[in-house]
């Protein structure tokens, strides 16, 4: 390895604390080709371009720092949906506690179960979209994730599902430290609806890759809430097929490291890409890092990215979003914008908004802001008798509207505006 | 009910006196105007009674029924009784319009120890209040403010105090930018609103809203000074020949 003596031993102190599954099947050569790619990338240091803004040492220890559970009362956010639900406990698959996954329309089944197996559809895509991500920026901890995966659910969508598919992930060891990976396929014409919730553990490397056929509609709704401590690199890769949709939604509220990074390929004309994110932060222990590279390779495509973060008490917020045209991609609709609103001086939001675009005929925009709460407002609902921090949390949630408004299920809109407000109330000071 | 002594402003940042000694009293069920030359200290008199920050009040006094209010903060001086409506509306982009009103009915009512209004008689009493000052159902759905003509921001201002029910309005400016049907819409829902327990104070440069809503007591606000305080006939004084000559009086 080529690699400077420094990140060689932290990418070889880290691999030594893994092992490779016992069986893993038709999964054995996509593994190791992965580990390959870690080895020759090494993970990240801070000098790296792509980890200026967040420190990556804690996701890539041997070990990972442990993180108090949950205590709070409040029930898990999807729990009053219909829904076929999938848990997770510290990584580990849950049989118990989940629910039967037999679904008209979907196949589910398990990495763990079904690598074993001779034939399955998730061989031909298993760390396909991941290994296809690597350039032109590395992502290393996806590598190593499809290296040492222990589970992860398969999911092949062939008709429009009944009902969502809910992940949940349960944290109830402190020191934790799970990897798991998700394949997703929605053929054409079908159309699935995924969610997840949940801290999953101390520490989570998590990716899941979508692939989206011709007509293909795939809607995601993550819930990154209740623990404080927990830390979490996680990687959404989506390919997009022709008219095809990819709708992704995020709510961060705790969480002391999160690193959410969407990469998302359209390839065939007309598809549809959103991706968003609402995050609130409290505390200088908290640090959440959205970054998003979104590739035009197709006419006629559109892609949204709206990213909205609230931060207070010494938090700090991070976007790097890019959107790559690439030649040939005539009539590109990007655009993205990235806010935050600082509720006092001491925390902070880093951006870099990028834009690269080798097609004549397209239109992109992107706009990122930071400020702080217009107190003219304030005092104007202060004036109708509105409460100061009423006021504050009604301007707080007027703010994160344009990315919770990217949800397409009102109820799921409704409700995580409702726990944005409820983080909100508990968080006054 | 809403008695101001010998009251002095400053502002906090550059340290520049407005308010001069301002004294007025005003009682219940009496409208009051305050005319006064541009810069003269009139609005804000209007931000200093209703405890936006950025003021430093040196000297005087300010009691609502006999309650200080100038140790009050906004929320609490509105949950008393107190409402401005503003010269120039703010735009709360996000904000609801209709969830923006329920929750200051709701809040005020909360503070006063009073029930929440429930969604249905408060919607349907928004309804009918919007519906005399002629805003359309849509209007309430949008943000506050936001994309709001002039003359719509102001009479939005109109329907909020008609929720809120306060016990003294001060009306900055109601009229300017209002054209002749509004103005007399504003007018109206403004004399709908006199009773014999609420008093107002109407900032104003125009006879044309005096003509409809009629003062009991016109007073001159110059350089932060209330310099001559009259009937009516004030107002129709200062139409005619301006403030030099009431300026040139007073000193
Ligand atoms: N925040 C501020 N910063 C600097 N100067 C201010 C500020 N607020 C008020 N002033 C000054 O105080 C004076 C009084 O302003 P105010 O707005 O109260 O006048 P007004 O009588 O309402 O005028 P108008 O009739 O034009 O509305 C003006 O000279 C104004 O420039
Ligand atoms: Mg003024």
């Amino acid at each position: 390895m080529g690699l400077p003596q420094a990140k060689l031993t932290a990418t070889e102190a880290r691999l030594a604390a893994l092992d490779m599954p016992k069986a893993p099947g038709w999964s054995s050569l996509a593994r190791a080709a992965a580990l390959a790619r870690v080895e020759s990338m090494g993970l990240p240091g801070r000098r790296d371009e792509y980890w200026r803004f967040t420190d990556p040492a804690e996701l890539l220890a041997p070990a990972p720092v442990p993180a108090a559970l949950f205590r709070g009362e409040d029930k898990p956010v999807f729990d009053d949906m219909d829904r076929v639900k999938l848990v997770f406990v510290d990584g580990v698959f849950d049989a118990e506690a989940s629910d039967d996954p037999a679904l008209a329309g979907v196949e589910i089944s398990r990495l763990a179960e079904a690598q074993a197996l001779d034939i399955h559809w998730a061989a031909d895509l298993y760390g396909v979209l991941e290994a296809r991500a690597q350039e032109p920026v590395e992502r290393p901890f996806a590598a190593l994730n499809t290296a040492f995966a222990t589970d992860g659910v398969l999911i092949r969508a062939t008709g429009r599902a009944e009902k969502p598919v809910n992940l949940v992930y349960l944290h109830h060891s402190e020191s934790s430290d799970a990897v798991l990976h998700h394949v997703i396929k929605v053929e054409a014409g079908a159309d699935l609806t995924v969610l997840e919730n949940g801290p999953a553990a101390a520490r989570f490397n998590k990716v899941m890759e979508v692939d989206i056929a011709d007509g293909g509609a795939f809607h995601h709704v993550r819930v990154q809430g209740r623990d404080h401590e927990r830390r979490a690199a996680t990687h959404l890769f989506a390919r997009l097929g022709r008219e095809s949709t990819f709708k992704s939604f995020t709510m961060t509220a705790n969480g002391a490291l999160t690193r959410n990074e969407c990469i998302i390929e359209l390839t065939g004309d007309d598809a549809v890409a959103h991706v968003a994110g609402a995050c609130v932060g409290d505390g200088s222990d908290f640090h959440h890092d959205d970054t998003v590279f979104i590739t035009h390779d197709a006419e006629r495509c559109e892609s949204r990215q709206v990213f909205k973060k609230v931060l207070k008490n010494g938090a700090t917020g991070v976007f790097q979003g890019k959107i790559l045209v690439q030649p040939g991609a005539q009539k590109t609709d990007g655009y993205q914008i990235s806010q935050s609103l600082l509720l006092d001086e001491d925390s902070q939001f880093l951006a870099k908004p990028e834009l690269e675009i080798y097609a004549d005929d397209v239109a992109c925009s992107h706009g990122s802001t930071s400020g702080a709460i217009d107190e003219t407002a304030l005092f104007y609902l202060r004036s109708r008798g509105v409460p100061r921090s009423e006021a504050v949390d009604l301007m707080v949630l007027s703010f994160l509207a344009e990315a919770i408004e990217e949800i397409e299920a009102e109820a799921i809109r409704e409700e995580i505006t409702e726990r944005l407000a409820q983080w909100l109330a508990r968080h006054r000071r | 009910m809403l008695e101001i002594k010998n009251l002095r402003a400053s502002l906090e940042e550059e340290g520049k006196e407005i308010l001069k000694g301002v004294n007025l009293t005003i009682e219940a069920g009496k409208v009051h105007a305050i005319m006064g030359p541009n810069g003269s200290g009139k609005s804000t008199l209007s931000y200093v009674l209703s405890g936006r920050d950025g003021y430093e009040v040196t000297e005087g006094s300010v009691t609502l029924n006999g309650e200080d209010i100038l140790g009050m903060e906004a929320e609490e001086r509105a949950a008393a009784g107190l409402f401005l409506a503003f010269q120039y509306p703010v735009e709360i982009p996000g904000v609801g319009n209709m969830t923006f009103l329920r929750t200051a009915v709701n809040a005020q009512r909360k503070a006063r120890g009073q029930e929440e209004m429930d969604a249905a008689s408060f919607l349907k009493e928004v309804r009918a209040k919007a519906k005399e000052l002629k805003i359309d159902a849509e209007m309430l759905k949008r943000p506050v403010n936001v994309g709001f003509s002039g003359g719509e921001k102001k009479r939005n201002e109109i329907l909020q105090m008609a929720m809120l029910e306060p016990k003294v309005c001060i009306l900055d400016e109601t009229d300017s930018g209002l054209d002749v049907d509004a103005m007399k819409l504003v007018a109206d829902g403004v004399n709908a609103m006199r009773s014999s327990d609420r008093g107002f104070l109407v900032i104003t440069h125009y006879q044309r809203l005096l003509d409809h809503i009629v003062p009991d007591v016109v007073h001159i606000m110059v350089d932060g000074r209330i310099i001559k305080t009259g009937g009516p006939e004030l107002a129709l004084e200062v139409e005619k020949s301006g403030y030099a000559d009431l300026i040139g009086e007073a000193a």
